[in-house]
Order: structure tokens, then C-alpha cells, then sequence
């Protein structure tokens, strides 16, 4: 387990090990859940060490069986804790889609009882996982009305969007990118503090073309921005941040601003997150367009194993950059 | 079940309460029925006809901070929960003042201030549930139980066997109740499951089960009772099987045609109401004259609710949008 020490640069997974101490620490209500989270610390080893500091009932290892823990995790929220749930893997996620989308996602809106719960989904790909540990699974539920979808790109981010999530009243589905796990690095505060859920942040301010994105793909953009930049082609990098609800205000502002916009995202292209955002400014940013809408995701296809394929299948800086030189000819 | 037994190990008034609130289940649900059958209520009607003892067996054995999370064929223990009759209508009719408030309509309801977790409609999707709620009493140290409550048919999904092994694995206190109504909509016991008995699940995840008469609420009462207090005592859960016959369709527009008649008829005999006069009479706790007056205040009472149900307001069409998302001071502290 790390501990916070002022000036330690931490990585997206120290920091996401961070904010679950210091919430256990801080409000005994919160507790975790998932496979192999105790002893062993999980299998990207989030919870390290977490058994010896809060015993195993605060820390519990579940049998294999994703619809039961989540089931388990709403009636405990229903009771008023703060379970944070562990996929092993987001794709798992399926098993307990269920529970998720008609329980914990409708029992606010139908009967009145909230449910605190968090369900942390290691997602993405680049990781040589195959079609079953590299999944974006976050379009089923973008469609599921009653869930918070937030999806970090930084450890600050990971750090306090994970807060944020945790003490929320409502289920919140934390996606934390694998790809970004020893990757990137940051020096975060050491005093508390929160990321709000439903606020998008300007990565990288431009005045060309928005490309609107979240994720690992937040990286991708800015690495395309930086090549950019020597063309005179000026990228405005927004990272969503939250996925739903959406800060469609901080995306229009963006778009209204250059009149440009690429969707970016490593989910399947068809019915992504990326076309209900093409839809809404169509709707709402149409007179101030000065190009057309362009998407940039994965291919409608299983995620692929061996290494060409997944290189083939994962959105690319190059293609940012096509992208970006077709719509800076309008 | 013997009288002796009854007599010696529960008390007169618990058993003319629990006598009551089978009169006042069978009623209710006939006068939902009554209110289906002239048109105005849209949507499902479903009943716990001829299993009514199952649920307020159970119920009648709760804490009053114990928490069910009950199925559709649970109305008896609403109303031992304090859900009132008129409630359950205006749920009926889709009105403001409905647990949901128009929401959700039928038998989903769920209040926590009154112990009662709302159930959807996938079967055995509130097993796992239960065991959640189980696992913050164990987690806070509280004396809590819950009880939850599937027919055979829910027996066959996966969230009902993820929950039980979850629990017996962690002793959580948690009772299971299955309603073996031997239907699942028209699906028979011999086609759900190649066992006879569905306790016999129990014993795959190292939990005690039993079986009782579900028509019995005498019978359904103690062994609620004994395995509630196991439960309580942090003996972890226990499986209850209770023998019953679904004596409607799955919901008021289902003949059930595909149910022999004859087990039917089979069942009549064995009214979990007559039964309990039968009891009653025999313990001397009450007689016809008895029975007449719980039937006539009964009768008041749903009419009553009727009139509340009726008389209140149907939610306006733009309170669609409220409530997909709960506010920070929502939350159970």
C-alpha cells in the first residue's frame, strides 16, 4: 500500500489505491468487495496489504460469482454502507449486468432507495488481454438511466473521481483504465480532495478543432496535438471524465468555440458514446459547425489477441491526425 | 400441524393476528382481482391465493427491525410490515400516493422505513440482495435478519444459487423461504428441476434446509421462528421449502388451464384460511362468530383503502423525469 508523502510522484494505480485508504480511513461505512482483493490484493494488487490494515470483513473476498457480490453490494448500500466493488475485470461485468441495470440502476426512480455503491471496472485495451480482458463495456451502460459513469485519464483524476464516486449516493461505475495503471505518473496534493462527477476538463486548450474524448485515448489526442501543433493545426483536447451525466455544456462551449469536432474513443464505433455525442451537437451546435462530425473508435469487432490485430484494432495517433488534417481542409 | 404443539409454543393472540392478516391478504387480493376484472386497474394482477400462510407465517415471526425482501406472492407480509391495503391499491391503479407513486405499478413495493426491500421482476434477483442487506448487519454488528422469499421456479436461476452459496460460506443472517407453488407461469416442478424436493439445493451449499406444510401458518410461523433465531444468533442462514399449490394463474389474465382440476380440487381442501379455523376451533382460541366478525372488519378495511385509492390523485405526466438519481441526504446514515 503506498502512503501519501507530499512531492511522491504516484502512478494512476497508486492513486487509485490512495483514495480507497483514505476513504476506508476516513468513513467506516465504506467497505470492499471482489475476487481475490484480500490476501493476495487483488489481481493488479489495488488492495495490497489493505486486508492487514482493515481485517477481512472490511476487505472480502467473494466466491466467483459477479451477480451475487453485486447483489450483495446493493443490499448492503440499501442498509446504508458504502460498498466498493471490484471487477477483476471489467469484462466480467456481464455476469452481473442484471443486477446493475435492473436493480441497482431502478430502485431509486422506482421505490425511493438509494444505493451508494461503487463497482471499480479495470477496462481497455494495449494490454495483450484478448477478447475477454480488454473489453470498453461502459456503452452498456451509458444506455442504462440511474448509473454514474465516470472514466479518469490521470492519477489526479483517478484519485478524486474515485472519492467523488464513493461518496456519492448513487451507483457509480468507476472504469479505470489498465493501459494507464504503471504508465503515467503525478505528484498529488496531499490534502483531500474530490473530482465532481458530471464535470468535463480542457486537457489541452486549442482553437482548431475539439477532439472530445476520455479514457487512454486522452493521450493518444494529446500526443496527436503535439505533432499538430508544427502543421498550425491547433487541438483542443477535452476529456469527459464523467460519461453520464454527461457536461454536454463544457463539449458545446468547446465546439462552439472551433466548430470542429472529432470524437475519440477505444469502445466500438456503432452506438458508442461517441455517437450520442455527434447526435447532440448536431441538435445543439449545428449553425456553428464548420465541418462534419467525425468519430474516431474501435472497429465493430470482439477485441482482438495477437499483437497486429490489436494494433489494428485500437485507435491510433496516426488516425487522429488523418482525421485532423481532413477536417482542418474545411 | 399438532394442536398440542401450537398450543404450547405459540401464543393465542399471535395466532388470531396471524388469522386476521390471512383474511385480510385473501381479501385484499380477491378485491384487486374484483377492481382487474371490471377494467380498472391496467397491468397484472398477481395473488398469493391459497398461499397466503406462507407469507404471514414468516412475517409474523420478524423483529420489528428485521427487513424482508420479498417475490410476487408475498402480500401478507406487506401487510404485517404496515404497507396498508389502500397503498397497495392506489400501487394498483398506478396513483401518486402507491409506494411507487406511479413509478412501478402491482406488487413492487418496497419502503426501508418499513423493513420492505422493493423487488423487481427477474426472479431471484432479490436473493443477492438479501444477502447484502445480511452482510451490513453482520458488517455494523447488528442483531438484524432478513428473509427473502422465491417460487420454485426462481430456484433455477443463478443469482438464487450465487446467493445462497454466499451466504452459507459467510453465515450470514439470512433465511430463504421458497413458495413451491409446483407452477412456474405453466412450467411444472418436473420440468424446472430433476429433483422433487427443491430443500434439496440446500444441502450443495452446506446450509440447513426444511420442509414445511406452506399452507400450515402455524407450521410456517415455528420453523420461520426457529430458523430466524439461528439466524439472529449468527448461526448463518437456513432454507425453507414450503409446500404449497399456486390456486390461480400466474397472474388474473392466466385460466391456468394447463393445471389438472383435480389437483385443484386436491388443494381446496387443504385452504391454508380453513385450515387455520380448523386449528382455531380446535384450540377452542375462536369460533364462527369469531371468524365472521374478522371477516366483516377486513372487508371494512379494504373498502376503505379502495376509497383512499381511489380518491387519490394520478401522478402528472412530467413527474416521469424525477428521481433517476438519489440526493446526498437520501442516503440511510
Amino acid at each position: 500500500m503506498t502512503t501519501t508523502a507530499a512531492g511522491r510522484e504516484v502512478t494512476y494505480l497508486e492513486a487509485i489505491s490512495e483514495a480507497l485508504d483514505e476513504e476506508m480511513s476516513r468513513d467506516e461505512r465504506v467497505f470492499l468487495m471482489g475476487e481475490d482483493i484480500g490476501p493476495y490484493g487483488g489481481a493488479f494488487r489495488i488492495t495490497e496489504g489493505f486486508q492487514k490494515k482493515y481485517g477481512e470483513w472490511r476487505v472480502l473476498d467473494t466466491p466467483l460469482a459477479e451477480s451475487g457480490f453485486v447483489g450483495a453490494a446493493i443490499g448492503a448500500a440499501m442498509m446504508g454502507m458504502r460498498p466498493v466493488v471490484e471487477m477483476q475485470f471489467a469484462d466480467f461485468i456481464s455476469c452481473a449486468f442484471d443486477q446493475i441495470t435492473e436493480v441497482a440502476a431502478t430502485a431509486h426512480y422506482r421505490w425511493g432507495a438509494a444505493v451508494p455503491m461503487v463497482i471499480r471496472a479495470p477496462f481497455g485495451g494495449g494490454v495483450h488481454g484478448g477478447p475477454f480482458h480488454s473489453e470498453c463495456p461502459e456503452g452498456w451502460f451509458f444506455h442504462s438511466p440511474g448509473l454514474k459513469l465516470v472514466a479518469p485519464s490521470t492519477p489526479y483524476d483517478a484519485k478524486g473521481l474515485l472519492k467523488a464516486a464513493i461518496r456519492d449516493p448513487n451507483p457509480v461505475i468507476y472504469f479505470e483504465h489498465k493501459f494507464l495503471y504503471r504508465r503515467i505518473k503525478a505528484v498529488l496534493p496531499t490534502e483531500d480532495y474530490i473530482i465532481p462527477i458530471g464535470k468535463a476538463e480542457v486537457k489541452r486548450a486549442g482553437t482548431d478543432i475539439s477532439v472530445i474524448t476520455y479514457g487512454a485515448m486522452v493521450h493518444l489526442a494529446l500526443e496527436a496535438a503535439e505533432v499538430l501543433t508544427k502543421e498550425g493545426i491547433n487541438l483542443e483536447v477535452v476529456d469527459l471524465r464523467t460519461l453520464m451525466p454527461l457536461d454536454k455544456e463544457t463539449v458545446f462551449e468547446s465546439v462552439r468555440k472551433t466548430s470542429k469536432a472529432i470524437m475519440l474513443h477505444e469502445d466500438n464505433k456503432t452506438g458508442g458514446i461517441g455517437a450520442e455525442i455527434a447526435a447532440l451537437l448536431a441538435e445543439e451546435c449545428f449553425d456553428c459547425l464548420d465541418g462534419p462530425i467525425l468519430r474516431i473508435a474501435a472497429p465493430d469487432t470482439p477485441v482482438p489477441f495477437s499483437t497486429p490485430l490489436e494494433e489494428f484494432f485500437l485507435p491510433k495517433a496516426s488516425d487522429v491526425l488523418a482525421a485532423a488534417r481532413k477536417l482542418a481542409s474545411y | 400441524m399438532d394442536t398440542a404443539v401450537v398450543a404450547k409454543d405459540i401464543k393465542r393472540t399471535d395466532l388470531l393476528q396471524m388469522y386476521y392478516y390471512l383474511r385480510l391478504t385473501r381479501t385484499l387480493e380477491d378485491r384487486i382481482t374484483a377492481l382487474y376484472r371490471q377494467g380498472r386497474i391496467v397491468g397484472g394482477v398477481y395473488t398469493s391465493n391459497g398461499m397466503e400462510a406462507i407469507s404471514v407465517g414468516y412475517a409474523s415471526a420478524l423483529e420489528r427491525d428485521d427487513i424482508i425482501a420479498p417475490f410476487h406472492r408475498d402480500m401478507g407480509a406487506f401487510l404485517i410490515r404496515g404497507i396498508t391495503p389502500g397503498e397497495v391499491i392506489a400501487q394498483y391503479l398506478g396513483k401518486r400516493t402507491g409506494p411507487t407513486k406511479g413509478k412501478d405499478g402491482n406488487v413492487h413495493i418496497g419502503d426501508l422505513k418499513r423493513g420492505v426491500i422493493g423487488f423487481v421482476s427477474h426472479l431471484a434477483d432479490n436473493l443477492p440482495v438479501a444477502t447484502g442487506a445480511a452482510l451490513a448487519f453482520k458488517l455494523r454488528g447488528e442483531a438484524r435478519v432478513v428473509v427473502t422469499n422465491t417460487g420454485d421456479g426462481g430456484t433455477s436461476r443463478g443469482d438464487f444459487h450465487e446467493a445462497m452459496n454466499f451466504a452459507a460460506v459467510r453465515k450470514l443472517p439470512v433465511v430463504f423461504f421458497c413458495n413451491n407453488n409446483q407452477y412456474a407461469y405453466s412450467t411444472p416442478l418436473r420440468l424446472q428441476m430433476a429433483i422433487h424436493d427443491v430443500v434439496d439445493r440446500a444441502k450443495a451449499y452446506g446450509m440447513p434446509g426444511e420442509i414445511v406444510d406452506g399452507n400450515d401458518v402455524a407450521a410456517v410461523y415455528l420453523v420461520a421462528r426457529q430458523a430466524i433465531q439461528k439466524a439472529r444468533a449468527g448461526e448463518g442462514p437456513t432454507f425453507i421449502e414450503c409446500k404449497t399449490m399456486r390456486m390461480h394463474g400466474h397472474s388474473e389474465h392466466d385460466s391456468a388451464k394447463y393445471v389438472p382440476r383435480e389437483l385443484l380440487e386436491e388443494w381446496k381442501k387443504k385452504d391454508p384460511i380453513l385450515k387455520a379455523e380448523q386449528m382455531l376451533t380446535h384450540l377452542d382460541y375462536a369460533d364462527e362468530a369469531a371468524f365472521r366478525e374478522v371477516g366483516e372488519r377486513v372487508q371494512k378495511e379494504v373498502e376503505a383503502g379502495v376509497e383512499f385509492a381511489e380518491q387519490s390523485p394520478l401522478p402528472e405526466g412530467p413527474e416521469v423525469l424525477e428521481g433517476v438519481f438519489a440526493d446526498e441526504h437520501e442516503v440511510k446514515p
